[in-house]
């Protein structure tokens, strides 16, 4: 059973649907027995860095979340992602899950911001079954994006600099853009989510 | 690259997707989620619900319409028309939309833009100005394109910016209907003062319509109607048409 972390920051209804569809049960939860209970850990999430980590922290999520990441696979989408890292400087800075060392932050770009829409999807060799998705658009709608080490990153796109868009450290993965939104190839990039994490 | 995005519009009155804003002799063309889905799979990049029902019991109908769409289709969607409140933004947010679109509520109301940006973040919130020529500037009109605010457009767009607005859906009052292509001077005249987003609206009658406002202005989308429902073009004629004047199209 997968297990979407439930804190109140945004709709989850087609993460849900995307696991489901892949043959999944899923339960939306925060409670604390049936996260351990759980066979993998997703933390969605819309909204700002600093809102968020307030509300995992007043639902007492931060310590179990890091204690979960230790052993079960566990994915970060859109600010799930973003929370996985260091810290982040969206509504002042704040300290994230540390999870995978970096930063967020706003993106650098002479372009507009939200980077909203498909974007392309530049795949390093770190995970080679991601390979497949070299070149392939995805949906993107954020402005700020982690900056971490490149033994971390699994992709990037382009949007006037290089954007983290997906991160990789042991069996915690996140992804920028949102794979729920991304048509066929969102789909298929969860299913190799959760292929990977069974290796 | 960040592709141009492609937008069908679908719009809804009492639960089935009809023909046109305009009230006199609607046509039903079918099933909203149905549409919606065929659409996302023939490769649109987005979809856009405009529910133009008037009474209570059909907004009902559109918040199951959000709920199977979200189960159904994988792409993101907007649903605008008749959003007046948060309480309206939270019920369509919450039954799986990805944006609201909000008009004329926001021109009586512009705090309602802030309210919507700070509750729910500036990436859920589309603000959709109709746009009329008015001498030498542009008249920002409600009432379904009726009445004039005597608002300047360009301005407005810029106020619904610093309000937090996340998108601009841009129609042109002139040109909507007439097929003749969407309208370049007021696309670009917005596009060229604001950072976020716009999508142009209204005029087109062919695919070579979206190249030629890719290529004119920094127009981030386009979104039609009546060219796709009524079968003359397909998603995959306007993305080839786009490719084949070297606009960035995401090919499904």
């Amino acid at each position: 059973m997968i297990a979407i972390i439930d804190y109140g920051m945004g709709n989850v209804a087609s993460v849900q649907t995307a696991f489901e569809n892949l043959g999944y049960q899923v339960v939306l939860t925060d409670d604390h027995a049936t996260l351990r209970k759980s066979s993998h850990i997703i933390l969605p999430g819309v909204g700002s860095f600093q809102a968020a980590m307030i509300e995992i922290e007043s639902r007492n999520l931060k310590k179990i979340l890091i204690e979960l990441a230790e052993t079960k696979p566990f994915l970060g989408i859109c600010l799930g992602m973003q929370l996985l890292f260091t810290e982040g400087t969206e509504g002042g800075l704040t300290k994230g899950l540390n999870l995978i060392p970096g930063s967020v932050d706003r993106i650098d770009t002479a372009h507009i911001l939200p980077h909203i829409g498909w974007n392309q999807l530049q795949v390093t060799d770190l995970v080679p079954s991601f390979q497949a998705f070299n070149d392939e658009f995805v949906y993107f709608v954020h402005t700020f994006a982690a900056k971490t080490a490149k033994e971390y990153i699994v992709a990037t796109t382009d949007y006037g600099g290089e954007v983290t868009a997906i991160v990789r450290k042991g069996n915690v993965f996140g992804i920028q853009f949102h794979p729920e939104k991304s048509a066929t190839i969102g789909g298929e990039i969860m299913k190799t989510f959760l292929e990977e994490v069974k290796k | 690259m960040i592709a141009k995005r492609i937008i069908p519009c679908l719009d809804v009155k009492d639960g089935k997707v009809v023909k046109g804003t305009n009230f006199v002799g609607l046509r039903e063309l079918g099933d909203p989620v149905e549409m919606a889905k065929t659409y996302s799979e023939a490769g649109a990049d987005e979809i856009v619900f405009l529910d133009i029902s008037a009474t209570h019991e059909a907004r009902d109908t559109i918040v199951d319409i959000v709920k199977e769409t979200a189960r159904n289709v994988h792409v993101p969607f907007t649903v605008g028309g008749g959003v007046r409140s948060i309480e309206d933004m939270t019920r369509l947010l919450q039954a799986g939309a990805d944006k609201v679109g909000i008009n004329s509520a926001a021109v009586t109301d512009p705090q309602l833009i802030t309210a919507g940006a700070t509750r729910f973040g500036s990436q859920c919130i589309v603000v959709a100005i109709d746009a009329k020529k008015v001498a030498d500037r542009w008249h920002v009109m409600t009432h379904g394109g009726r009445k004039d605010t005597g608002i300047d457009a360009v301005e407005w767009a810029q106020e619904a910016e610093q309000r937090g607005a996340g998108e601009i859906l841009l129609t042109s009052v002139d040109t909507d209907g007439v097929k003749n292509g969407f309208d370049l001077s007021l696309t670009r005249a917005i596009v060229e003062v604001i950072r976020i987003p716009v999508i142009a609206s209204g005029g087109v009658g062919h695919p070579d319509h979206f190249a030629e406002v890719f290529d004119a202005t920094n127009v981030s989308a386009g979104l039609a109607a009546s060219i796709f429902h009524e079968n003359t073009y397909t998603i995959k004629a306007v993305k080839a048409a786009c490719k084949a004047k070297g606009v960035n199209v995401r090919e499904a």
